[in-house]
């Protein structure tokens, strides 16, 4: 949402959020899902125009921090037992396994990519004909069109050296685990995210959950939108689904996104940080595109990694926690030498916490 | 071989009359009582950018560190660490474009060497410039001289370094038009000199940029700084190519700007003083030095909010999604 005065708007908005939630009992907590309105949230500022009974907690939508350690061990075997180089989106690459980061992999003479589009993995797969390339697949519904398009072109091209690890994740099977919450009053939902599975698609959070949800745009005026209208529905104790992000989310979604996805893979399980495994959450590859499947193709032996247990990025994900309650934050956890994957993710609550600071 | 290089191609390119005899050492005079002199050293990925390359990068790179202590730039020196199988023609380039930077700036390169490692030993070429320059004047004063209310300038949209450098990289297929920054400062420091006791403090946001330096300047003057988010300039293609890539532009490298520190009342003067000045197109007053003891940067923000502008941290990643 643009408009010539922000900072007037802004205040308004911030101004019938005070008022409603003047009006309620206690603590509203609302979880913002997705990872880049946390970074949103902090960057323009908006928690110093919000009221101290308005809470905000961040959600399990940012794929980096989601993504579990030993995903990225694998991907390290992969590059040092096959020789693999290894193609990834750039917030991977410093996130802790337990065999080190994917930065420091390279550091010892591992060949990783960083890229922004899939795509770019096919050229780099056939400047080397002779080596393995492996893209590293974390993402949700927004990147995960654009992984499987790839793989059709591989395979129509016949590019015989290219494969997948896939750690996919899909937003609805955790969202329903979260809307069991009974101290979370609703639901900032994803804009990137809904633009391809539709905005209708969330209806059972209020009626089988009576939680509050809106899908939001990015800017900061989007978010304080969808936060009054938030605080009124809870307030109102009448929840309901509302789009205020109709510019971009339409209510059947991208059907033709989603079809691609379901053209190359199957729902599987999946294992999530901080949530553990939850069925029908991943995807897995379906006929005939098993064979860019990189576990299948390059066993390697994951060793069994366990998460520092001073580490609270599983409660952090799930909007138990915040940052600052966590012992290890700003300490021995920063940007620079991360424990947990919310510091290192650009899109990580604890990155955002520590960056953005409390003024 | 290297002696042949030198001889054909490197000497001819850059001697400006004391190169030619190859000595061991060059003797320089005039140089006043005391002189500013630094180093640094210059890697980046790719050697070629939109706006520049390695070498130019090399020279405006130091004479701008030494431009910032209010020191003319006279003198470089040029030590080249060059990949074996670098292909001639880039050489060539590179030191045209050394040859180029150097004149526009006024330095001449006085001294240098160089060496040839195996493949794989340096990443086509590194190059090192060392620098000497004349003060022009009684020079700055400490940092500590920094008090509550003094205005924090900058001389142009921010970021255009970082990002062309960035998405100039082969794994980024954008096309935006987008060129880096590297100029040498001089000429505006040579104007903000004018100032006298006025002028603060001057330092060049390279790595880590805007963000950087303000946080620098705030831990070294010991005070809080205050910015306004909208006084900030950017140029639309970087704020764009940022917004895609999930990069904050305020943390991306400026190879041909400087933050500027004045004292309140003579701020609409410096901008005064550099609006003829195409570097300084876009020159804005964008905070202050607060009376807040502390070393944070404090941004307030376009919707009226306000947060922390940290320190940056590490490479500068694209996003997911």
């Amino acid at each position: 949402m643009k408009t010539s005065n922000e900072k007037g708007a802004a205040q308004a908005l911030a101004g019938q959020i005070h008022s409603a939630c003047a009006e309620a009992s206690g603590e509203l907590r609302f979880m913002e899902v997705c990872g880049t309105h946390t970074m949103a949230i902090h960057q323009t500022g908006l928690k110093t125009l919000l009221p101290e009974n308005l809470r905000l907690v961040s959600g399990p939508g940012c794929p980096v921090c989601v993504t579990e350690m030993g995903f990225i061990d694998h991907s390290i075997l992969m590059g040092k037992e096959h020789g693999a180089c290894l193609v990834t989106f750039g917030d991977l690459i410093r996130v802790p396994g337990s065999l080190g980061s994917l930065a420091g992999y390279r550091a010892e003479g591992g060949d990783i990519r960083v890229i922004y589009s899939p795509m770019d993995a096919i050229d780099i797969a056939l400047e080397r004909p002779d080596r393995p390339t492996v893209f590293l697949g974390v993402g949700f519904e927004t990147t995960i069109p654009t992984v499987a398009a790839t793989v059709k072109t591989a395979l129509a091209r016949g590019v015989k050296n290219l494969y997948v690890l896939p750690a996919f994740k899909t937003i609805h099977p955790p969202l329903k685990i979260l809307a069991e919450k009974e101290d979370l009053h609703g639901f900032l939902l994803p804009g990137h995210v809904s633009a391809i599975v539709g905005a209708a698609c969330y209806e059972y959070l209020c009626r089988d959950f009576r939680k509050s949800a809106v899908v939001a745009g990015f800017g900061a005026l989007d978010i304080l939108l969808a936060l009054r209208d938030l605080v009124s529905m809870t307030v109102a104790g009448e929840p309901e689904l509302i789009n205020d992000y109709k510019q971009v989310v339409r209510s059947e979604g991208n059907p033709t996104a989603r079809s691609i996805i379901y053209e190359v893979f199957d729902p599987a399980d999946a294992v999530w940080r901080g949530l553990g495994t939850i069925p029908g959450s991943g995807l897995a590859f379906k006929e005939p595109y098993t064979q860019f499947d990189a576990v299948a193709h390059f066993p390697v032996e994951v060793p069994e990694a366990e998460d520092d247990p001073r580490c609270q990025c599983a409660s952090i994900l799930t909007g138990a926690r915040t940052p600052d309650k966590c012992g290890l934050f700003g300490k021995e956890c920063t940007p620079d030498e991360p424990v947990g994957p919310c510091m290192v993710s650009s899109e990580g609550t604890c990155a955002a916490y520590y960056k953005y600071g409390k003024v | 071989m290297t002696g042949k290089l030198i001889r054909d191609l490197i000497v001819p390119q850059l001697d400006r009359g004391r190169l030619g005899p190859l000595p061991d050492s060059v003797v320089l005079s005039g140089l006043g009582e005391s002189i500013a002199y630094t180093t640094d050293s210059f890697t980046v990925s790719p050697l070629f950018f939109p706006g520049g390359d390695i070498g130019s990068l090399a020279v405006h790179g130091t004479c701008n560190d030494i431009a910032c202590s209010g020191a003319r730039p006279v003198y470089l020196s040029l030590g080249l660490i060059l990949e074996e199988g670098l292909p001639m023609d880039q050489l060539q380039t590179i030191l045209e474009s050394v040859a180029g930077a150097a004149d526009e700036a006024g330095v001449e390169i006085v001294t240098g060497d160089t060496k040839v490692v195996p493949k794989g030993g340096a990443d086509g070429v590194f190059i090192n410039t060392s620098g000497i320059g004349r003060l022009e004047g009684p020079g700055l004063p400490p940092p500590e001289s920094m008090n509550a209310g003094d205005a924090i300038l900058v001389s142009g949209p921010v970021g255009n370094h970082g990002m062309a450098v960035m998405l100039s990289r082969a794994e980024f297929s954008f096309d935006f038009d987008l060129v880096s920054d590297s100029a040498s400062v001089w000429p505006l420091v040579e104007r903000l000199l004018e100032l006298g006791p006025g002028l603060k403090f001057l330092r060049d946001p390279t790595r880590g940029g805007l963000a950087a330096t303000l946080n620098e300047i705030a831990s070294m003057g010991g005070k809080e700084i205050a910015v306004e988010e909208t006084a900030i300039p950017l140029d639309s293609a970087v704020e764009t190519a940022a917004e895609i890539l999930g990069i904050d532009p305020l943390l991306a490298a400026n190879e041909g700007k400087i933050v500027v520190v004045v004292e309140k009342g003579v701020a609409h003067k410096a901008l005064e003083l550099l609006k003829d000045i195409p570097l300084a197109k876009g020159a804005a007053i964008i905070g202050e030095v607060t009376a807040r003891d502390g070393d944070r940067v404090i941004l307030n923000t376009r919707v009226g909010g306000a947060r922390v502008m940290a320190e940056p941290s590490g490479e500068l990643l694209p996003r997911i999604c």
